[in-house]
């Protein structure tokens, strides 16, 4: 009889009694969770990671982009072997009313190659896909089980504790990437509390089956190249927000995403938002005929710089969406996620050399994070969410403007130029005051810039 | 006495998620998650409290695509001590006379690997009553008999294995009530959803299961006869496929409008019309 073989998948094969004490432990097995525990591991730390989903991925319903370099970063070349959706070589930006919009594209053929610029994907796949690279790297991976809370000695945590059986575990350090519901952060004393609705954006989102080639005939795409389209205007009832549709292989993601004390003060609901959004004209005509695979909804915390919590404690340190890493301007946080967690793990593997984990030591992932576009992007933008959410005219009134200018100026008639040009200035002052146009236009330079 | 125990696990596609062609009449399995066939995990939990009560090891069973060994990884995780998938391209398109045909071959590996150990071979095994997928219920007493070992099968309350006298007590589901039943081991059992649901798997196991190899067995590690492999070894086709008709909706008798002595009264006619009542009669 030959011999048989063993399956390393999900393991690395070799069969290694837990150590009563780990170097990490890992709260949370998405993007920032999962970018720590491999590059712990892959460093020969003993780390677990512990997900509450019954895989990880289970529990992510992103439906936007991830960024191929930052992605790289943690794991290079991954556009070799990750479960990925299409590159996305063109994005889009419409400015939409309830008939019409303007649309501006970029496309270029550079983002069709390697290193690639961005991919759609099934976060269920991609971030099962991260499980799997962590596990082989040695990581203990542990799914269906929730942390509940933390374990302290001293005024310090040394531990977590499941709701399972047996179910504590003690570490020299706990990354914490919970996600949006930072519920050991707040634990840890990290979060003032529970996040507030003025810092979230509510994401409502539908996938929807077509077929690939009718996908890529539609949008205009080369055979495997995918489209971002970011809408603002109409699209979200003139609330503060987006709407989106990103193209995966055989399947579109739609969805909204609206600042969530604006929605709680608007008599709307989310999903009448994103039913209203698929109605556009011009959105309608993309999506026809493609039916409904899935419906989910997401907080996004979009605080920015502002309301992070502290991100770091006596052998905790916290990262990703728990962290409140997001930039909700360009979109991003699946990125921030994994480079804020690749960071918490060199933290940890810097701390190791000094065998300290006391906040003094650990706080030099705050000056790594700093020096990275991390808190780099989060600074700049620090005062984005407060502008839009002060700013909700904008949303409705820019884009109506600019489509009903449009619509004039494209329209031959009987009138002449001078008159046309006139008549548009005329249209122009009466819906915004320049007083208040210059107004708008600094302090969007002001927060924005 | 240590009880060794082989439990039977089938990844099977989430018959909760398929949809069935109208035209062919056949299961889209395309894109549909695969789950733990869950009778085999009421399955499991008979086993784990036989190992609770009488120590012994537990092999979990399985065959099927590379990608199966995700159901026996899990498995590993309630804490049991080995877990084979038997996989290879010779193996696909089995039915259960191959099925059978090859998981006994497995059997019989892994008691004389128990025996060599200084065991006692195995002892029990367990099936689920059937699989949500194929529904066939054959699996169970097709191992029975091929390793000569007694059977109970719809097990809805398994007693007590006693081992001075090497036997097990256990109540079988049949349709028309239960019966008690004692067999000698070694046995085969079914085990049916009234048994215990699987229990909440202990942080432990699960960090061991994490790291535990999930061994794989190809048709040239087990004594078996490639002929009688996968579809080669299987007799059965499909002749056809369709969606059973809905069942008819049984009669309703109801208020408000009617008294419920006058119900009764209807119900009791309808009952006597079939021959249905025992002794005295109306009013």
């Amino acid at each position: 009889m030959n011999g048989s073989q063993v399956h390393p998948a999900g393991g690395d094969g070799k069969r290694r009694p837990a150590p009563s004490r780990f170097g990490a432990i890992v709260v949370g097995g998405g993007p920032a969770g999962l970018a720590a525990t491999y590059t712990l591991a892959g460093a020969g730390v003993d780390v677990a990671c512990l997900e509450r989903g019954d895989w990880c991925g289970s529990k992510n319903m992103m439906g936007g982009l991830i960024f191929s370099q930052p992605t790289a970063k943690v794991f290079p070349n991954f556009w070799h072997e990750a479960p990925l959706e299409r590159h996305v070589t063109r994005r889009d930006m419409w400015l939409a009313t309830g008939d019409s919009a303007m649309k501006v594209s970029f496309e270029s053929t550079d983002f069709g190659a390697e290193p690639y610029n961005s991919f759609t994907v099934y976060r269920s796949r991609f971030d099962k896909w991260l499980s799997r690279r962590a596990a082989e790297a040695g990581a203990w991976m542990i799914p269906e089980t929730l942390v509940e809370s933390l374990l302290w000695e001293d005024g310090r945590v040394v531990g977590v504790r499941t709701g399972r059986p047996g179910g504590d575990l003690e570490a020299d350090v706990v990354i914490i990437a919970e996600g949006v519901n930072h519920f050991l952060a707040e634990a840890a004393g990290l979060a003032a509390g529970p996040p507030k609705a003025e810092t979230m954006a509510l994401a409502v989102k539908e996938v929807l089956a077509l077929p690939r080639d009718r996908i890529e005939d539609r949008f205009d795409l080369d055979r495997g190249a995918g489209a971002a389209i970011e809408i603002i205007g109409e699209t979200t009832g003139g609330l503060p927000g987006t709407g989106f549709i990103y193209t995966n292989r055989d399947t579109i993601s739609v969805g909204v995403g609206v600042l969530l004390d604006s929605l709680v003060g608007s008599t709307r609901e989310a999903y009448s938002l994103l039913d209203n959004f698929k109605q556009q004209p011009q959105v309608r005509r993309l999506i026809q005929g493609a039916g409904l695979r899935e419906y989910s909804a997401h907080l996004i915390p979009e605080g920015g710089y502002r309301y992070m919590p502290r991100l770091f404690g006596d052998g905790v340190l916290v990262a990703g969406d728990a962290a409140g890493m997001v930039n909700a301007i360009n979109s991003e946080g699946a990125n921030l996620a994994l480079l804020s967690g690749q960071m918490a793990a060199q933290t940890v593997l810097s701390c190791r050399e000094e065998g300290r984990f006391d906040a003094a030591a650990l706080g030099r992932y705050r000056t790594m994070l700093e020096n990275s576009l991390v808190l780099k992007d989060l600074r700049k933008y620090s005062s984005a969410t407060n502008f839009l959410s002060s700013h909700q005219h904008l949303f409705g009134l820019y884009p109506e403007l600019l489509a009903s200018l449009a619509r004039e100026f494209l329209t031959v008639d009987n009138m002449s130029k001078a008159d046309k040009e006139r008549l548009l200035a005329r249209l122009f002052r009466s819906q915004v005051p320049v007083r208040s146009l210059i107004k708008d236009f600094y302090q969007a330079w002001r927060d924005l810039k | 006495m240590r009880i060794n125990s082989v439990v039977c696990i089938k990844q099977v596609p989430d018959t909760t998620q398929v949809r069935i062609d109208p035209d062919s009449g056949s299961l889209i399995r395309q894109g549909i998650p695969s789950v733990i066939n869950p009778y085999d995990l009421y399955a499991l939990e008979a086993a784990l409290k036989v190992r609770d009560s009488h120590g012994g090891t537990i092999t979990a069973l399985s065959m099927g695509p590379p990608q199966a060994d995700e159901a026996l990884r899990k498995v590993l995780g309630y804490g049991i001590d080995r877990a084979v998938l038997l996989s290879d391209r010779a193996f696909a398109g089995a039915d259960t006379l191959a099925t059978t045909y090859t998981l006994s071959a497995a059997i019989r590996k892994i008691a004389g690997e128990l025996i060599a150990a200084g065991g006692a071979g195995v002892d029990m095994v367990f099936c689920g009553k059937q699989s949500i997928d194929g529904d066939t219920g054959q699996v169970g007493p097709g191992l029975a008999r091929r390793l000569d070992l007694s059977q109970v099968t719809y097990v809805c309350s398994l007693l007590e294995v006693a081992a001075e006298t090497r036997t097990v007590r256990a109540w079988r589901q049949r349709e028309d009530g239960r019966e008690l039943l004692e067999a000698r081991l070694p046995v085969a059992v079914t085990i049916t959803e009234a048994c215990n649901p699987i229990r909440y798997a202990a942080l432990p196991d699960l960090l061991r299961a994490a790291k535990a190899p999930v061994e794989v067995w190809s048709a040239a590690d087990l004594e078996v006869e490639p002929d009688r492999l996968g579809l080669k070894g299987s007799p059965t086709r499909v002749s056809k496929v369709f969606a059973p008709p809905a069942r008819e909706r049984g009669e309703t008798l109801s208020g408000p409008d009617r008294p419920p002595n006058e119900i009764a009264a209807a119900l009791f006619d309808k009952l006597a019309e079939r021959g249905l009542t025992i002794g005295g009669s109306r009013g």
